[in-house]
């Protein structure tokens, strides 16, 4: 099918109206969808004065003042969020590919409840028990440090992951498997020259599926940080001020916040929808 | 892109091989212990506090220690109705959301689904309030979008008779449940579009052939093939959906009132606001053995889903 055809469609209508039709509707829907995002990022150029005007304004000098006023203060926020997010998802992969391998590839004999039981945490509301994580985060001495939002982003993203990286385990060939074993190669050999290998690009969308979970993680974070931890999305609270006029300091905040995600998902699309359905839809 | 993963793959090696020793047995325990062991730790001993809690009068502005109340914190969970209508306000916004989304979702993919100048391109377009932060996206939503007097909203809406609205005070659960959706329907059309990328041409060649039009085409082949996608869709958008918390506290901070209070942010106001730990953790025990019976239904579908298609193998 092509816009060149004059074949006349249904109704007599030549084809190519269709199918011009179809674009131009599917573009408008997606402009649609996107012109939040496009009003985040053109807002965030304006000076405080052109962002609050009514009608608001579409022809403006831009400047890029907002966002040095945004990134002042913003060091700390930032380099929190870096570690959390690297330091959980590193700690993820950690424990989810050996938990991945042991469900699938040597199975364990209860493999099945094994990936319901990781499954059935994700559905366990963690704001049920927010009071109560206090207070053991406090007697811990954990309240307000790195470490405690790297254990829970960590178990938070676990069971997403271990999913995901089973179903890539499940795609390496068996004759390679196979190959291997003939060749003598024991446990250690057999995952660390068959395994590894073939399912390496998988590890890295599981990993960039966390990074996006963990990046954007505010709950937890608001309950458990103060100052010692505080992530990108309490940094982007704290750039609302309790008055006067913020409408395009926040939207340089915000676009700063968001860019390293929307990158990362862009970048990985296709990854994207594998790690959403849990590894289930390849 | 099709859905291959199920359950029901068969294992790399026999699950049990007779005779399998306990040497061996142990072996393939092993790699999976740290997960397990980290996994119970992290996410049940919360639980289990919380339960003790749920027992004990502990407010965090009084000098007095935790004592032991009996069922009183359950017995206010119950009677108080701001518990139960932010139960009921959660149900509502999570199906609400949901369904809409999955709607908007199947009808975005299959724009997506057919060729047109730059697909691509507006495929990015479209994941990408998926991909924003939901922190900036509920900040954005409430000020540079539905501000009353500066927002993109109410100018866009101005020729159509709509005049200042202040959205966040008289339309709160509106507003939220609409950028719960906006962010949401990506994921949606994302699962949705790898359904329909995986429908086998020849089925659809041959229903043309037989000369049925688009819509039956639709609504006989495509939608029954979709439906796994679509219920995984749903499960998935519920189970993050449900515990909505950053539009609810940024955009309305769950008022007016408790119009927009939700489940998470009535329990993070008890904790935070009211201090009152055992009340909280009461109402956090009602709401996973809540969670849990839905839970057992989601966790049974799940295991559908992932074996629709063990026929095929």
């Amino acid at each position: 099918m092509t816009a060149t055809t004059a074949r006349p469609g249904p109704r007599g209508v030549p084809r190519w109206v269709g199918t011009v039709g179809w674009g131009v509707l599917a573009w408008v829907v997606a402009l649609i969808f996107f012109l939040p995002v496009l009003w985040m990022a053109i807002t965030a150029f304006k000076p405080e004065s052109a962002a609050e005007t009514w009608p608001p304004q579409f022809v403006f000098t831009p400047t890029l003042s907002e966002f040095r006023l945004a990134i002042t203060g913003m060091g700390p926020f930032l380099v929190h969020s870096i570690v959390a997010t690297v330091g959980s998802t590193i700690l993820v992969l950690l424990l989810a590919v050996p938990a991945a391998y042991a469900l699938s590839v040597y199975p364990v004999k209860a493999w099945r409840d094994g990936l319901f039981f990781f499954i059935s945490t994700k559905m366990l509301p963690i704001v049920a028990v927010i009071g109560p994580l206090y207070v053991i985060a406090l007697h811990a001495h954990l309240l307000d440090s790195l470490g405690l939002l790297i254990i829970l982003y960590t178990a938070m993203n676990l069971p997403l992951a271990i999913w995901m990286i089973r179903s890539f385990m499940l795609e390496v060939p068996n004759e390679l498997l196979e190959a291997a074993r003939l060749d003598g190669a024991g446990r250690i050999r057999e995952m660390s020259s068959v395994i590894m290998p073939v399912i390496s690009p998988g590890l890295v969308s599981t990993a960039l599926i966390c990074m996006i979970f963990a990046w954007n993680e505010l709950f937890l974070a608001l309950n458990l940080t103060v100052t010692n931890a505080a992530t990108m999305p309490m940094f982007l609270i704290s750039s609302v001020p309790q008055e006067g006029l913020y409408i395009a300091h926040l939207s340089a905040a915000a676009l700063i916040a968001s860019i390293p995600v929307i990158i990362i998902g862009w970048v990985a699309q296709r990854s994207l929808v594998r790690g959403l359905s849990m590894g289930a839809i390849k | 892109m099709t859905v291959v993963e199920d359950l029901a793959v068969p294992p790399r090696t026999e699950v049990l091989p007779r005779g399998m020793g306990r040497r061996e047995r142990w072996l393939r325990r092993l790699p999976l212990l740290p997960a397990l062991i980290y996994v119970v730790v992290v996410t049940q001993i919360p639980f289990v506090v919380t339960l003790w809690y749920s027992f004990q009068n502990y407010f965090w502005n009084s000098p007095a220690p935790a004592h032991f109340t009996g069922f009183s914190n359950y017995t206010t969970v119950f009677t108080n109705p701001s518990f139960r209508g932010a139960l009921v306000r959660s149900v509502f916004m999570t199906v609400t959301a949901v369904i809409a989304a999955m709607i908007l979702g199947v009808a975005l993919a299959v724009l997506l689904d057919r060729k047109f100048f730059g697909r691509g391109v507006a495929r990015t377009l479209i994941i990408t309030p998926f991909l924003v932060m939901p922190a900036a996206a509920a900040l954005v939503w409430a000020g540079p979008m539905l501000d009353p007097n500066f927002g993109l909203v109410n100018y866009l809406l101005a020729p159509f008779g709509v005049h200042h609205v202040a959205w966040l005070s008289t339309q709160a659960l509106l507003s939220v449940i609409t950028v719960m959706i906006w962010q949401w329907t990506p994921f949606m059309t994302l699962i949705v579009l790898a359904g329909l990328q995986s429908q086998p041409a020849e089925t659809l060649e041959a229903a043309k052939v037989d000369g049925a039009g688009a819509l039956a085409t639709f609504r006989e082949l495509t939608l029954p093939h979709l439906r796994p996608y679509i219920e995984l869709g749903i499960l998935l958008g519920s189970i993050y959906l449900v515990n909505v918390f950053d539009a609810v506290r940024l955009m309305t901070n769950g008022g007016p009132g408790t119009s927009t209070t939700n489940l998470p942010f009535y329990l993070y106001q008890q904790v935070n606001n009211a201090f009152d730990v055992g009340g909280a953790a009461a109402a956090g025990v009602v709401t996973v053995i809540l969670t849990i019976i839905v839970a057992s239904f989601a966790l049974r579908m799940f295991a559908r889903v992932f074996q629709f298609e063990e026929a095929r193998a």
